[in-house]
């Protein structure tokens, strides 16, 4: 019998976050892009104490929490700062997407999303109507930054996932 | 249904986070990378971060307990390996974060936040002191129940589990509205840790015992 969720609260800070937990990959990493947003609520502001978690599929030359050594991780963790903003420096994934979870208190179940790097043809993505579509694809502010915004509630609701 | 709504207006801080549309069910795809985990060397987890009571010079007081127990899986299989992260405020109620205003003291001696990798049974120990119950400001007199957070990885992303464990006869179950907010009362009930006289030590600290259960993935629904 399944264990239930409950909320991660507001006090996770001094004990989930890992030293350059958003950093999957060295700066000078060969391709290595940045993807960063905001959470938001639903009504527009900012959500300070959230946490993000990464995952691209594979764990990566340098495990899932160690920062040391050659190549990358394939998973982060990062917390909102207060301005409600995170950022991660990732390798480009070998999928079309990266898969995201957020957590926050008053999120009594943490929500799954993917980011999409490119609007290209999608099985998930062709499934949407265009402004859902449109939450799931970063913009790319830069060749190798990706602006991707989480919207928890509300306009420009973030399509989330379960499986 | 075993897990929480999000929306549960007794909680008020789901009031602006809740997301209003249910989220999009995936067809099932083999290919989908949150059908695959993190996994962990032990070469990133060190043994002396599963006691959170030998952290700092000195021990930290109130009532030190061992808690342990196994993560499964959906078929109800040991989870390896899998990292299981623990924190909690300290046994006056008292977080080591620095929002926390409650005029509880701090203690020198106990930040509150351990780790550990599982086993090849799927079995975790940690040792520290039972939290005590705290203030919140949800509502008039509203209290927290003495409670430790818990983390754990399965073998897939969709697995991922944040919860809390409780501590059995808490009188303070009835009004909690985060406790509460399980609709079903025997899920509630999975996260009350057991007393555990198997595994408390004679002149030294009481057991619990708590079993994570993760729920299924699509593949294994197949």
């Amino acid at each position: 019998m399944t264990t239930p969720s409950q909320t991660v609260g507001p006090f996770f800070g001094y004990a989930l976050p890992y030293a350059q937990g958003g950093e999957l990959v060295p700066e000078d990493h060969p391709g290595a892009i940045t993807v960063t947003g905001l959470v938001l609520d639903g009504a527009g502001e900012p959500v300070p104490d959230a946490l993000l978690e990464l995952w691209l599929g594979e764990t990566g030359t340098r495990g899932a929490l160690d920062r040391r050594g050659p190549g990358g991780s394939g998973f982060g963790r990062c917390p909102t700062a207060p301005d409600g903003s995170y950022r991660f420096r990732s390798a480009r994934p070998a999928t079309p997407y990266l898969a995201l979870l957020v957590f926050a208190r008053g999120l009594l179940k943490p929500v799954m999303t993917r980011v999409y790097l490119d609007d290209a043809p999608d099985p998930l993505l062709d499934s949407l109507e265009p402004a859902v579509r449109a939450t799931l694809v970063a913009r790319a502010e830069t060749a190798d930054t990706y602006v991707f915004d989480v919207r928890l509630q509300g306009d420009g609701e973030t399509a989330f996932l379960e499986f | 249904m075993t897990h929480p709504p999000y929306l549960s207006p007794a909680y008020r801080s789901t009031l602006l986070r809740a997301p209003s549309r249910p989220p999009l069910r995936l067809k099932a795809d083999p290919d989908a990378i949150e059908l695959t985990s993190p996994v962990f060397g032990h070469h990133e987890v060190a043994d002396r971060e599963a006691d959170l009571t030998t952290q700092h010079t000195g021990e930290p007081l109130g009532e030190r307990i061992i808690v342990s127990g196994r993560v499964l899986d959906g078929l109800g299989r040991p989870v390896r390996n899998t990292l299981v992260e623990i924190w909690q405020a300290n046994s006056a109620g008292r977080y080591a974060h620095d929002r926390d205003r409650h005029p509880a003291p701090l203690d020198p001696n106990f930040t509150g936040a351990g780790r550990c990798l599982t086993d090849d049974e799927g079995r975790y120990r940690f040792v520290t002191v039972k939290p005590g119950a705290y203030p919140w400001r949800n509502h008039h007199n509203a209290w927290r129940p003495a409670h430790i957070h818990f983390s754990v990885f399965g073998t897939a992303f969709t697995q991922r589990l944040v919860t809390q464990m409780y501590f059995p006869g808490d009188p303070l179950f009835p009004f909690d509205p985060i406790f509460q907010s399980i609709p079903d009362a025997a899920a509630r009930e999975r996260l009350i840790a057991g007393f555990d006289m198997d595994t408390t030590e004679p002149e030294w600290a009481l057991g619990y015992r708590f079993d994570v259960t993760l729920g299924r993935t699509p593949l294994e629904d197949s």
